[in-house]
Order: C-alpha cells, then structure tokens, then sequence
C-alpha cells in the first residue's frame, strides 16, 4: 500500500515573495525531525509538503504523525493513500483502505478538491462517485453532509490522486529558525518551558542558557533542566545549552549588597552574562518566562531594572498570562511534571526575606557599585559550557 | 577519591555475591518451577539461600519468603495480615518513626476504616515499653515497630518489648521492620516470638530487588498479588533466582565477619563524634547507644542539602534524611524531638564494612572546610540598603 504524509501549511501560504524561503526551512525542519525513521522523499507543491517514504510497509506512521503535529509552521498533517489518478482506482482503493474507520461510525461525507483541473470529472461528481462506492461497500453507513462522523478527503492533484480521512491540526505558527534565533534563561521551573515553546511557534530557534550554584544547587537540578530541554526539542528543534558557573556571583551578591534587593541584581548579573554569552552566537534577543507581578522580580519597576542591565531584546511570551494558563501549555507540552520536581535551582538560593517590590533603579546601581562585578561576570561567561541538546 | 559513607541508603554489593548473581544468571539460569535439571539446579539456590537464613534466624527455612524488597515485605505483612482477617481487629499499633513503607501501609488500612495509633519516643529519644503496652488493647490486630531506626539509629528496646506484647495480648500479631538492625544484631526466631520480620538484600552488600519475610509457622496471609503458586502462594512470580543467590554470599560473609565490623564501627562511631565535637555548632543527633554504624549529625546553620552537595564536590558520600524520600522533610526527626533547625541542617552518616579511619577524618576535614566557606555566606544577611 502506497502511503504518504501530507502538511499542509496556514500562516506561510500568505506570504508574498519570499513564501519560498519559509518552505525551505518548513522542509528542512521536517526533514531533521524525522531523520530517523528510514529513507524518504520530500517535496513542496501547491501549499503542501509530501512525505514519501520509500518503504511505506516499513515506515511508522504513527510516530511520524505524532512528530509532525509537533512542527511548526504546519496548519494540519495527514496520512493518506496514493492511487492512480482515475475514478475506478479511486473506488477500487477507497473502501478498502478506509474500512478500519468507517466500520465504527454511522456517517460520513466526501469532499474533494480538484487541484488538477485537467481531471475529467468535476468535485461534486468525485465525490458522488466515491460516496456511492463506500455506500456499496458499508451498507451501514448513511451520507450526512451538515454532521457527518467522518469527512472523506479525495485530492486530484498534478503527480496523483490522494484519499484520507481525519486529518490532525498541526501546531500553527511559523516555522521554527525562520524568525531567527534567540537565548532562553531557563531555571527548571515551569515558566520557562513553556516560554520556550510561544516563542519556537513564532518562529524563533532556541539556545537555552542555566545558572548553576553548586553545591547550593545539586546536580539532580541540572538534570532536570536538562531533561526540560530534551522536552522542548519535538517543537524547538535541537537546542544548544549553555551552563553557567554562578557559585561565585551569587556569594558576591549575598556579601556586598542588601539582602533585600538580592534577587533583581541577581537578575542583572544573570542578564549579563547571558547577553555575554549571546554574543557568541550574534544572538540579539533574551527569551524570560516572567509574567507580570507573579513575584517580587516581576513586577513593573524589576522589570525596568532588569531589562536596563541589557541591550539586547528581552522577550516575555508569558506577561500576560496567569499561572493557571502556563500549567495547561505546561501539561500540553508535556513539561509539567518535570517541572514541579522539587530541586532547588539558582533562583530559590538567598532569597531575602522581604524582597524589594519596587526597586529603584538609582539604589540598584549604587549597590552594585560597591563590587567590582565585572571581573566575576567576565568570568563566569567565559566558564559557561555548551552542550547540543536533541 | 570517592569516600562512601551512606551505607544505610544502599550498599556496595560485595565481590561474592556478585559473582553468584552473574552465575545465577549465565549458567544456572533455569526457572525453579520447570521439571527438567535445570529447573531443579536453580530451585536448589533458593532451597539453600532459605536454609542459610533459617540458620541465621533459628527458624525453621519454610518460614522465609522472597520478596523484591524490603517496602513489599512490610506491605504484605501489614496489608496481607489485615485482608487475611477481615473480622479480626480493627487497630494498628505502629511508631511515629517508622519507614515509609511501613507508615503508608498503615495509613492505607487508616482509609479503610482502620485506627492507627502511633507510640512516640520519650523526650530522651528512647522507647518505652509502657507506652507500647498503653497502646494495645482487645481491638488489636497489629504491631509494627522496627528494630533500628534508619535516621538516627536509635535501637528499639524488642527483646523486652515482644515478650511483653506477647504477655498482654498474645493474639496480636508481631511484626518487627529489622532492615537496620538484621546481620548487625543477632536476631533469633527462637528467643524473639514475632509474627513477621523484614530486611532486605541491598543494606547487607547483596543486590538490590531482593527483600526477605519471614512468617512464622501457622501465621495466616493473604497476598498483594495473584498467580502461579511460588512461595506457597504469597508472593507469586517468577522467582529472582540470580539475587536470591547473591543474598545467600552476602549474608554468609555478614555471618563471618559481623563481629568485626562491629567492634570497627564503634571505634569510627566514636572517632566521628570526638571529631564532631570540635566542630563549632555542630551536634550529634544519633543516641549514644544507638546504632554504631549510624552516625547522624546537624551542621547548625547549613541546609543539609547544601553541606551534601559541598561533600559530594569532594567525594564524599552522605545522605540528608531518609535517602528513599529524596530529601523530604523528615516527620521521624521531629518526632525524636529534634529541633526545625536541627532537621533543616542534619546529615546521616553511615559506615559500611570498608570504610577505614582515614575515611572518617577526611569526613571530618571536609565538614570543617564546608563550615568555613558556607556559613559566612549563608549566614550574612547582605548589607544595609544604600
């Protein structure tokens, strides 16, 4: 049996001239995401990527479809059959290869686009046609074109004719890379995960960057992050993780500044060297999961000192939302029950008692004046180590 | 260097048992339920491994059953006594300072309708036998205590306290949690008339996923589980045949040398409580005559995660808590009386058959560097705002 995998994709199809470029990188994501499961074709026409394996029999589409629902740029997938572009062939395969799920249901439609205009028969002759053998073959069935069960699909397109039914929505967005790429702060919690993945829906690849204070914070806690990114990967692609040093910064902070702006200029320190390290890879944004007055460093007047500490774009996906909406994109993307593992991370080590709310930035910058930081930020930057995660 | 000092966490498996596992597994590989010679060749390492227990434990080898773990064979004790006795009693005596395997079986009885009454230490840390005693009445069906404590190794006071439950109410059924204290203490069937005793393979340097109850003849129990009739019925499966005969070296060698380890851990016990002693703020929790191969102490100060991992930077080997509750906060501790700062800041040492002298001091040497760096840091409160 002849199988493929079509995507069709949405926001991309409205580009204009530059369409061409978001295919290719659709393509290339798509390729890379399926790269292990054997050999196969791909190739774009008419608003739609088909993935032809070269061994259908062999080929697991059902993990391929899981996968591909994570791509994306892809407005909705499909698995269907390939067939000789004539009626009989359509009529002969159809019931055949629909069988499993038109069994279990009552009604059914048939749609069909003809894309190929040189095609004979016109759509609704196709589809009258292709019902009339399904209803040949399933005398159970009945048509029903306002509610119908199951929508039949039968495409005329240039290379051949295609029939499946039941396609599954894609993940919308843009293709990720195609927005270029920027630098995720990620700590283990469940922010940031999910921060990630509003941002690879627009487009953006990800480099992810975490604060390790041993032996404040433990080895299990970089685990854990680490497996946050292996999680993110299905939508993100592969991530490049970078581990930074942060010992030495932080007792700093706790020795030469008030207890009460701890974490803000533990924000800053983290800002810059994260900006640091964005250097490396010419990154020009910061992706933070922080959402407005969620804690004492996120609210208006942090923010403003915290974003002052960078020049690059700090992007926050998630300042609108409330904690309740990231836990069910937490639960969507699968981060959730990693994320509420109960490692402590760089965040929760000295934090002060009675943390500033609204800190000035005047006062911030005097306190960080009684340290020469710099030397320590340089440091801890050049220290930070990379990893490629899958 | 790797110094390995949490030894009630699990311990190395000793070169003995682990060359009977890989034998179990390579050559004498049969299912003990097959009828043909191989079947019979592995069902005589079980055969063997339950005489050699019942040697240790003066009983007869019928009354040992496999299990895959200490936490199963407390369940099956506890669970299997109650399903077993539908009619019977409807209290289960317990400690506030038992293992989580034994707590939660009986909090799973609790939402069944069961009463649970759990016998605290006294303020000095001990059991009474009194309030043992207290706590029984004509609705029980249970007694579960454990014989060390694998926090601070406080020692339970059994060997008057089982004579004693068994005058006041000789119906009660006995079972004592001995994964502590098994191979440490000498423990006979004979002089101590329990229902059930627990212990398991992975504290005793046999492997982990074997673990041990035994079931005094005539006792009745149900199973957890259903299916083919292994260990007469209660715990069916496919016996672990390869651990059960790495159990067999590893109890044989804690049988040899026993003895010695003893007089060892007392001399290191002392050693790391003199060393500690010189420490500023940091005080012993463990009783004095308590578990010699247990040593728990609390660094004032320092949360013990961050001292765990500051040792672990120098490989050093230690466990805050309980290692099986991964660093919850532990209810024992409190229930020993300690003090919040005390449990924030305790750690728990625990020495195995190798661990030498120098071990200790390095121990000790590293606690004090910890103490140097981390508490000025931790301790500071930042300075004034500008």
């Amino acid at each position: 049996m002849n199988e493929i995998i079509l995507f069709k994709y949405g926001e991309i199809a409205l580009k204009g001239l530059n369409k061409n470029v978001f295919e290719d990188i659709l393509l290339r994501n798509i390729r890379w995401r399926m790269r292990d499961l054997g050999p196969m074709r791909l190739r774009k026409a008419q608003s739609t990527i088909y993935l032809e394996p070269e061994n259908p029999d062999a080929f697991d589409f059902d993990e391929a479809l899981d996968r591909a629902s994570k791509i994306f740029g892809v407005a909705a997938v499909s698995r269907a059959l390939v067939v000789e572009k004539s009626m009989e062939a359509i009529c002969a395969a159809a019931p055949k290869y629909l069988e499993p799920l038109l069994s279990g249901v009552q009604t059914f439609k048939v749609e069909t686009r003809r894309s190929d205009k040189r095609f004979p028969l016109k759509s609704p002759g196709i589809s009258a046609e292709t019902g009339g053998a399904l209803l040949d073959a399933f005398p159970h069935l009945k048509v029903d074109v306002h509610e119908p069960d199951v929508i039949v699909n039968v495409e005329i397109r240039d290379f051949a004719a295609y029939i499946h039914a039941g396609s599954i929505p894609g993940a919308g967005g843009m293709p990720v890379s195609s927005s270029g790429r920027a630098l995720l702060l990620i700590s283990g919690g469940l922010d940031s995960p999910v921060a990630a993945y509003m941002m690879a829906k627009r487009g953006l690849a990800l480099s992810a960057i975490h604060f390790q204070s041993p032996p404040y914070t433990s080895e299990r806690a970089l685990q854990k992050v680490e497996t946050l990114c292996e999680k993110l990967t299905p939508y993100t692609g592969s991530i490049r993780f970078y581990c930074v040093p942060f010992t030495e910064l932080q007792e700093a902070i706790r020795e030469h500044c008030p207890e009460e702006l701890f974490t803000v200029i533990m924000r800053r320190m983290m800002m810059r060297v994260a900006t640091l390290v964005a250097a490396r890879e010419d990154i020009r944004a910061l992706v933070t999961g922080e959402s407005l007055a969620q804690v004492a460093s996120q609210t208006l007047d942090a923010l403003y000192c915290t974003d002052n500490s960078t020049d690059l774009v700090v992007l926050r996906p998630l300042i609108g939302m409330d904690k309740t909406e990231i836990i069910k994109i937490a639960y969507q993307i699968d981060t959730y029950e990693t994320s509420i593992l109960p490692y402590e991370d760089c965040c929760t080590v000295f934090t002060p008692r009675h943390p500033r709310t609204k800190p000035k930035l005047h006062f911030i910058e005097k306190a960080e004046a009684s340290f020469d930081f710099e030397p320590l930020i340089r440091q801890a930057a050049e220290n930070t180590t990379v990893k490629t995660i899958h | 260097m790797e110094i390995y000092l949490d030894n009630c966490a699990t311990t190395r498996v000793c070169d003995e048992a682990a060359a009977a596992c890989l034998r179990a597994m390579t050559a004498e590989y049969g299912n003990p339920s097959s009828l043909h010679r191989k079947g019979l060749e592995a069902e005589s390492i079980l055969t063997e491994t339950r005489k050699t227990i019942g040697q240790m434990l003066s009983c007869p080898p019928e009354c040992i059953r496999f299990t895959a773990s200490a936490t199963e064979s407390n369940n099956l004790a506890i669970l299997g006594s109650a399903a077993a006795r539908p009619h019977g009693g409807k209290t289960i005596v317990i400690t506030a300072v038992e293992h989580s395997s034994v707590e939660n079986a009986a909090a799973a009885l609790e939402k069944k309708g069961y009463t649970i009454r759990r016998v605290h230490p006294r303020p000095d840390g001990h059991f009474a036998v009194e309030d043992f005693l207290n706590a029984v009445d004509d609705d029980t069906l249970l007694v579960s205590f454990m014989m060390v404590n694998n926090e601070i190794g406080t020692v339970l006071p059994y060997e008057t306290l089982i004579p004693a439950l068994r005058r006041k109410a000789p119906k009660v059924l006995l079972h004592m949690d001995a994964v502590q204290g098994f191979t440490k203490y000498p423990v006979s069937m004979k002089r101590l008339d329990l229902d059930f005793l627990t212990f398991s393979g992975h504290k005793l340097y046999a492997p982990k996923g074997i673990g041990v109850l035994y079931i005094k003849k005539g006792t009745r129990l149900f199973p957890l589980a259903y299916g083919g009739g292994q260990e007469q019925g209660l715990r069916p499966g496919t016996e672990a045949v390869e651990l059960v005969a790495a159990l067999k070296e590893a109890l044989l060698l804690c049988q040899r040398d026993g003895r010695l380890w003893e007089t060892k851990y007392r001399a290191l016990n002392q050693r790391l409580r003199e060393g500690a002693a010189a420490l500023p703020r940091v005080s012993v929790n463990s009783p004095e005559d308590g578990a010699p191969n247990i040593v728990n102490l609390s660094v004032l100060g320092i949360r013990s995660e961050i001292m765990l991992h500051f040792l672990e930077e120098k490989g050093i080997y230690v466990s805050s808590g309980s290692a099986c509750s991964k660093g919850a906060k532990s209810p024992a501790l409190a229930a020993f009386g300690l003090t919040p700062e005390r449990i924030d800041s305790a750690l728990r040492i625990s020495f195995s058959r190798e661990t030498t002298e120098d071990e200790v001091d390095a121990l000790l040497a590293a606690l004090e560097d910890g103490i140097r760096r981390l508490r000025p840091v931790i301790e500071k409160n930042g300075k004034e705002l500008p």
